[in-house]
């Protein structure tokens, strides 16, 4: 939790709010390539990219 | 008692530091341990080393420092992929699991390694890249104020900065941005002339004393950079045109396409003693821009700051051939460089960082430096090299000081080559004499003798000499000390050999095999070399050995080289040595007071 808290204060900081979305796209992204190992979402994956 | 643990890791040369109520207990970088040269990965071997040599209960740790602000460096790469996409992408979700991974919670990652070691509850502090630089030049210098100067590749956003250190604060002054950074120029060159980034530099730097300073095609080279890749202005700002540089790729700095237009010669693939002279010619410009922009940023700095005294950190401060050009400008009274000036000295910067300016505590300077001669690494006991050596069944003999001094000086003058370790491990780059190769200065072949068996490296390299510190004004213009190898002298014109009219115009052989001066082993084509100068406080045992030497011979100069070979790390523990002495050229190896003769050994070479 603190480094969601750090984070948080560091874009409100510098005023860069745009990073959340970028952020949380990735982390989507991550949660994708992790549970595509041996599972249904590989062809998911597929027609993202 | 405050306790700091200082670590930089996870780019290149990763390193750890110890610092007791702002002393330097011990640092490390982490390469030595795990024998892998620039190792990245987090210094857990270094940390365990320095907890060891510290001796003191690890929970008693108070502050972890991080070298930098890992948010704001990721800010800086998701703002390149934003200028430059849709290019670059694919290099960006490369690095992303990375970041994702360990690099952005670096809270998480310190704590998921530093729990098996019972370091727990303490603070992570994050100085800015440069402030940990700023810092490690600075805190362990002999000033109470001085104007502060730190340039390397790229930190967070910063690339160039100027500061002032005042008692325990440092002030940001001024500072160029990313992408514009005379460091990644530099490395960019590096690339170019066929070396390898972030190790290679020395090598450029090694070979542009090769193309003649006067001759019109180094002069229309530095012309074609300054008017295409950099613009520079009177106070040492520059801006490079980022059309030649693929910033967004892991793999290279500059557009080869472009590049290659530009120079009329693609990327060196030779970088033996048949290497294209364009190369040659090449590496000297951007050796002089180099040297420009570093003069205009030093003037700047005392234009600032008003200050008599200069520290340098970054990874260009290790460009001793600037160092040395500053050093005429005669523009300061001291100059103090850090001698890890690359990140791994990062490690001790961001840890005093933590100390004096966010626990305000009174800082309190030496005469001399606090680095104790940056022999910050581990030492070995007698019983521990003993056992080593006889587990390789080694065929060795102990011998008193005295003796031992004797018999190297006379095993030197007979043209023997000799690795010497000796007491706790250096910090930083350079060997300083207690991880050294030494030989006779004397011979002219040992340069090509050192760099074919035993370096196993390219020809051109010159070597660096050791001299008593009270004997350097006779072989060297130079007055003062060079405790650390960071600057580059003229030969003294005493014991130079006249150039023939013409050598302005002898190929690169030619150039490297012609004797230059009684010390031609350490004389670089320039007529110059990189000084370490020796005296009893600085290096006693290297002290002794000189002196003898110098009884022996009447010459108090040895050339001083790291003690590995090519692409490897310098060697750290006994076993180390002895694999290196038995896989070189090496003749004698010293450990500690015990002598090996390489024919007396039973393994085979």
């Amino acid at each position: 939790m603190i480094f969601f808290k750090e984070l948080f204060l560091f874009m409100k900081t510098r005023k860069k709010y745009w990073m959340i979305p970028i952020l949380l796209f990735l982390l989507l992204l991550g949660i994708l390539v992790i549970a595509s190992t041996g599972s249904i979402a590989p062809p998911f994956i597929y027609t993202l990219f | 008692m405050k306790i700091v643990l200082g670590i930089s890791s996870f780019f290149h040369d990763s390193a750890a530091a110890l610092i007791c109520d702002g002393n330097i207990i011990a640092a490390a970088q982490e390469e030595r341990f795990t024998r892998i040269k620039h190792d990245s990965s987090f210094p857990l071997n270094a940390i365990k080393y320095i907890l060891e040599e510290w001796g003191g209960v690890p929970a008693d740790i108070d502050s972890i420092c991080f070298y930098e602000k890992p948010f704001l460096k990721f800010e800086r790469i998701l703002e390149n992929v934003h200028s430059f996409a849709p290019k670059g992408l694919g290099t960006f979700l490369q690095l992303v699991p990375e970041w994702l991974g360990h690099k952005l919670n670096i809270r998480k990652t310190i704590s998921y390694h530093l729990k098996e070691l019972g370091i727990k509850d303490y603070v992570v502090y994050y100085p800015e890249h440069h402030l940990s630089h700023a810092a490690s030049a600075f805190y362990p210098s002999p000033f109470d104020e001085s104007a502060i100067v730190t340039i390397d590749g790229v930190g967070e956003w910063a690339t160039t900065t100027i500061m002032h250190g005042k008692q325990n604060s440092i002030e940001k002054l001024k500072e160029i941005k990313y992408p514009h950074s005379l460091g990644l120029l530099y490395s960019a060159f590096t690339s170019f002339c066929g070396f390898k980034v972030n190790d290679g530099e020395y090598k450029l730097m090694g070979l542009a004393p090769y193309s003649d300073s006067d001759s019109l095609i180094q002069r229309e080279l530095i012309e074609k950079i300054k008017s295409n890749l950099i613009k520079i202005y009177p106070d040492g700002s520059f801006v490079l045109d980022i059309k030649y540089f693929t910033l967004t790729s892991m793999l290279t700095i500059y557009h080869e396409k472009k590049w290659t237009e530009l120079f009329h010669i693609g990327p060196n693939k030779d970088t033996s003693l048949t290497i294209d002279p364009l190369y040659i010619h090449m590496s000297a410009a951007i050796q002089k821009i180099t040297e420009e922009i570093y003069s205009k940023i030093i003037c700047h700095a005392k234009d600032i700051t008003q200050s008599n005294n200069l520290c340098l950190s970054g990874g260009v401060a290790l460009n001793c051939v600037a160092n040395g050009m500053m050093k005429e400008l005669n523009l300061f009274e001291n100059i103090w460089i850090q001698p890890a000036a690359g990140d791994a000295g990062s490690a001790i910067g961001c840890a005093l960082a933590t100390y004096y300016i966010n626990s305000k505590k009174n800082r309190i300077t030496n005469k001399i430096d606090t680095m104790e001669g940056s022999l910050l690494g581990p030492s070995y006991s007698t019983e521990h090299i003993k056992k080593s050596l006889d587990k390789k069944k080694a065929n060795y003999i102990e011998l008193p000081d005295n003796e031992l001094y004797v018999r190297v000086a006379k095993l030197i003058s007979e043209g023997n080559i000799i690795g010497w370790f000796k007491d706790r491990m250096e910090f930083g780059p350079r060997a300083l004499g207690n991880r050294s190769i030494l030989a006779d200065a004397r011979n002219p072949s040992m340069q090509k003798i050192i760099n074919q068996k035993i370096k196993f490296r390219e020809q051109f390299r010159p070597f660096a000499p050791i001299v008593l510190e009270e004997d350097a004004e006779k072989y060297f213009q130079f007055s003062g000390s060079s405790n650390y190898m960071l600057f580059v002298a003229k030969i003294h014109e005493n014991i130079t050999t006249l150039s023939p009219e013409n050598y302005s115009n002898f190929s690169l052989r030619e150039k490297l095999y012609l004797k230059k001066s009684t010390l031609p082993s350490i004389t670089h084509v320039n007529y110059t070399a990189r000084l370490q100068t020796i005296s009893k406080e600085s290096n006693q045992a290297c002290y002794h050995l000189l002196k003898e030497f110098k009884r022996q011979t009447t010459c108090s100069v040895l050339i001083n080289t790291s003690f590995n070979q090519n692409n490897e790390p310098i060697v750290c523990s006994p076993e180390d040595a002895y694999n290196c002495f038995m896989n070189t050229g090496i003749d004698f190896l010293i450990i500690d007071n015990f002598l090996l003769e390489k024919k007396l050994q039973s393994e085979p070479r």
